[in-house]
C-alpha cells in the first residue's frame, strides 16, 4: 500500500480567478488513474499572487511549490513526478525559502498559505486561539493592557490607535456594546483583508471575540463587501465550524464569555467602507454617513457603543495578546509601530501581499519585491492608499512607508495598496476618474462632496478641451480645497489628493 | 437558478429574515438571488411586511448598485474599471466588449443574453485585469481571454 501524498491547491479568489479549481480536479483525475493515493488540501494563499496558481506537494518535512501552473502543466508535473518533488521548469523550491516570502516578517499572514483555513485542529495546531485562551484567563484589562502597549493602529487606512478605541468602548456605560468587523475593502489595489478572510479567518473570527471580551460586547458583525463571493462562502463556513466546536456562541469553551458573530454583505456602496456610513448599512439602510460626533465608540450600531475595526486590524489582536503587546511593539519606527500588509497591484511584475514591519521605502517594496512594471516599460506613477490616496511620481520611491513620512508628503498609507503605472498612463484621465468615482460614490450627504465631485469632472474637461485654462485651473484649485475642509468624511475630503497630486507632478498631461 | 416571482416565496424570504427592518439589505440580496431583479411589486411586498413606506425601500434600493430593478440577461459580465485594472488595460477591455456585443457598459444586449457592467474593485488587484461572470472571478484577462469568455456566455 503507498502512503498518501498530500497536495495543496489554493481555494482563494486570485488562485481560483487563474485556475485553481481546474487544476485540483485535474490533479485529483489524474492521481486515481494512476491509481496513486493523493490527498488534496484546499488551503488558502501564502499572497504571492503572480504565482498563482501556486501548487506544492508535501515532501518529507518540506513543502515543494510550483507556480504558476496551468491546467495543461498537470500532465507534465505527472510525469517529471511532481508528487516526490521532481524537476520540472516550474519547480520553485521548497516555498519557506522562497525570497518573495521568507524576507517578509509574518504577523497577522503568518498561517496564510500553511494551514487547512476551514480545520479548526490545523489551525489550533499552528498557534491558533491561543490569544483567545490567554485573553479569557487573564481578563479585559490585561487584553486592554497589550493592546495598547503594542501600539497598534487601525489597519482600515485612518490608523487610529486601537487600544485606545476599545478602552473607549470598554468605559462606556451601556449593557450592550458590539464588535463590528469592517471587511469592505473597497479601495481599489487592496486584497489584504480578502487574503486574510478566505486563508485564515479563523484568527479575524478570534480577534472579534478578545475584541468583545475586552469591550464586554456579546455580538459582533462582519460587514463584507458583494465583490467578494468565494470569501463570502469561506468566511460563513469558518463562523459555522467556530459555532459547531464551540468557539462561538453562550459559555465559549467553557470560560464564562459568550458572543456571536453575524456576516452582513454589502451592495456594491465603496462609501460603506467609511464607519458610520457602514453601520448605517448594517442598520439596513443606505449607507449614508453620520455627524461625528457622536463617535461609534459612544453611539454606534442601533446607538450602541460599538467596536469597528478593519479586517487586519482584528486579526493582528491574537497574537499580540498571546505574544504581548511589547513583542509587536518592536517592529516598525516611530509612531508606526508592528508590520502592515502591503499590496502590490496594477502593473506590477510580481503583484502580490507583503508583510512587513513599517520603514521600508516604497522603492524596496516595487523593486526588490515587486520587480518593477510588468509591461517592463518605465514605471511613472504610483498611487498608494486606494482611490482617495495621492499619486507620487518616480522621484518620491525613497519615501519610507510610515504614517507621518507619508503625511509629510502629503500621501497617506491607509490600507496599504501600492498601485503602479507605467509611462503610457494619461493623469489627466487618472486625475478625472477620482472626481468621476467620487460622482459616482458619493452617499450625497454634504455638498461639497455631492456637488463637487460633478462638477469637477466638468472642469477637468474643460481644462482639456483647452477652453480658458487658466481660469478652470484656478477654479479646480478652489474646489479642491473646499472639498478638502468642507466636506464631512473621507470621500469629499480626500478625492481632492489623486488630483491635486496629479497636477502637481504630471502637469505635461494637461496641456492638451 | 432564479425563479419568476411568487408573493408566497417573498414572505418566505422576509420571515427567513424575521422580518425585520435592520435585515432590509439582506432581504434585497435574497429577492436578488431568487428574483433576479426588484420589480415594483417586490418592492410593495417588502414595504408592507417590514411595515416601511415604498419611499423608504425605494431609497435604500437607488442607493445600492447591487440592486437592479430591470431584469439583467442571462449572464452579467463585470468588467472591473478601479485603478489598478486601469493600469492593466481595462479601459481597453471595456471598449472591446463593448464593440463585440454592440452595447454601452451599463446595457444588455437585444437578444437578453449578456449584461455589460463596470464593477469597481474585484480585490483580485494584484492579477490585474480582473472579469467577473456571474459570480466567478477571472485574472489576468487579456483581450483574447475576454473574448472567450463573451462566446462562453453565448453558448
Amino acid at each position: 500500500m503507498t502512503e498518501s501524498i498530500t497536495v495543496f491547491v489554493p481555494n482563494e479568489t486570485a488562485a481560483v480567478s487563474l485556475g485553481a479549481n481546474e487544476i485540483a480536479e485535474k490533479i485529483g483525475a489524474v492521481a486515481s488513474n494512476k491509481k496513486g493515493q493523493v490527498n488534496i488540501v484546499r488551503n488558502g494563499s501564502w499572497g504571492m499572487s503572480w504565482l498563482e496558481p501556486l501548487v506544492e506537494v508535501a515532501v518529507g518535512d518540506e513543502r515543494i511549490a510550483y507556480g504558476p501552473v496551468a491546467v495543461d502543466d498537470v500532465d507534465g508535473l505527472f510525469t517529471a513526478g511532481f508528487l516526490q518533488g521532481g524537476e520540472h521548469a516550474l519547480k520553485l523550491g521548497p516555498t519557506a525559502d522562497i525570497p518573495y516570502l521568507k524576507k517578509q516578517d509574518r504577523w497577522t499572514f503568518r498561517r496564510c498559505g500553511l494551514i487547512d483555513p476551514l480545520s479548526v485542529t490545523d489551525f489550533e495546531a499552528n498557534g491558533g486561539f491561543s490569544g483567545l485562551k490567554k485573553a479569557l484567563a487573564s481578563g479585559p484589562e490585561h487584553v486592554l493592557e497589550q493592546v495598547k502597549m503594542s501600539g497598534l493602529r487601525g489597519r482600515g487606512g485612518a490608523g487610529f490607535p486601537t487600544g485606545i478605541k476599545w478602552q473607549t468602548v470598554a468605559s462606556a456605560q451601556g449593557e450592550q456594546k458590539y464588535v463590528t468587523c469592517n471587511a469592505d475593502e473597497g479601495d481599489s489595489g487592496t486584497f489584504s483583508d480578502r487574503i486574510l478572510m478566505e486563508s485564515d479567518p479563523l484568527t479575524v473570527i478570534e480577534g472579534m471575540i478578545i475584541a468583545g471580551f475586552a469591550v464586554g460586547a456579546s455580538k459582533g458583525y462582519v460587514y463584507l463587501r458583494s465583490e467578494y463571493p468565494l470569501t463570502k462562502q469561506i468566511f460563513s463556513k469558518a463562523l459555522t465550524l467556530a459555532r459547531e466546536q464551540g468557539w462561538l456562541g453562550n459559555d465559549i469553551q467553557g470560560g464564562g464569555f459568550s458572543f456571536d458573530i453575524d456576516l452582513h454583505i454589502g451592495a456594491g456602496s465603496y462609501v460603506c467602507g467609511e464607519e458610520t456610513a457602514m453601520l448605517e448599512s448594517l442598520e439596513g439602510k443606505a449607507g449614508v454617513i453620520r455627524y461625528k460626533p457622536p463617535l461609534p465608540a459612544i453611539e454606534g450600531l442601533f446607538g450602541k457603543p460599538t467596536v469597528v475595526n478593519n479586517v487586519v486590524t482584528l486579526g493582528s489582536v491574537p497574537d499580540i495578546v498571546a505574544f504581548g503587546g511589547a513583542a509587536y511593539d518592536e517592529y516598525g519606527v516611530g509612531r508606526s509601530k508592528g508590520t502592515l500588509a502591503f499590496q502590490l497591484a496594477g502593473n506590477i511584475k510580481r503583484g502580490g501581499l507583503v508583510e512587513k514591519a513599517f520603514g521600508l521605502t516604497l522603492r524596496e517594496l516595487i523593486e526588490d519585491w515587486g520587480g518593477g512594471t510588468a509591461s517592463g516599460r518605465d514605471l511613472r506613477a504610483v498611487q498608494i492608499g486606494g482611490p482617495l490616496g495621492a499619486y507620487f511620481s518616480a522621484e518620491q520611491l525613497d519615501t519610507p512607508m510610515d504614517y507621518e513620512a507619508f503625511a509629510a508628503v502629503g500621501g497617506m498609507i491607509g490600507h496599504g495598496g501600492i498601485v503602479v503605472f507605467d509611462d503610457t498612463v494619461d493623469m489627466a484621465a487618472q486625475a478625472r476618474f477620482a472626481m468621476e468615482f467620487c460622482a459616482i460614490e458619493s452617499c450625497g450627504k454634504c455638498t461639497p462632496c455631492r456637488i463637487g465631485a460633478v462638477r469637477g469632472v466638468e472642469v477637468i474637461d474643460r481644462i482639456l478641451a483647452n477652453e480658458q485654462r487658466d481660469e478652470n485651473f484656478t477654479l479646480l484649485n478652489d474646489l479642491c480645497d473646499t472639498m478638502i475642509d468642507g466636506s464631512l468624511c473621507a470621500m469629499g475630503g480626500m478625492t481632492p489628493f489623486p488630483v491635486q497630486s496629479a497636477l502637481k507632478y504630471f502637469p505635461e498631461d494637461f496641456k492638451k | 437558478m432564479t425563479t419568476k416571482y411568487s408573493s408566497a416565496i417573498a414572505t418566505e424570504i422576509i420571515q427567513e429574515y424575521s422580518a425585520a427592518a435592520e435585515m432590509l439589505v439582506q432581504i434585497l440580496h435574497a429577492f436578488i438571488a431568487r428574483f433576479s431583479y426588484l420589480s415594483d411589486a417586490a418592492i410593495r411586498q417588502i414595504a408592507l411586511e417590514l411595515n416601511l413606506s415604498r419611499a423608504e425601500v425605494h431609497g435604500v434600493v437607488s442607493f445600492y448598485h447591487d440592486f437592479r430593478t430591470k431584469p439583467p440577461g442571462d449572464h452579467v459580465v463585470k468588467i472591473c474599471v478601479s485603478e489598478s485594472c486601469q493600469a492593466m488595460g481595462s479601459r481597453e477591455i471595456v471598449s472591446q466588449a463593448e464593440e463585440k456585443l454592440g452595447i454601452k457598459i451599463k446595457e444588455t444586449t437585444a437578444d437578453g443574453s449578456i449584461t455589460l457592467e463596470p464593477i469597481y474593485c474585484l480585490g483580485n488587484c494584484a492579477c490585474s485585469p480582473a472579469v467577473m461572470v456571474d459570480e466567478k472571478v477571472y485574472g489576468r484577462v487579456d483581450l483574447k481571454k475576454l473574448d472567450g469568455l463573451i462566446e462562453e456566455c453565448r453558448g
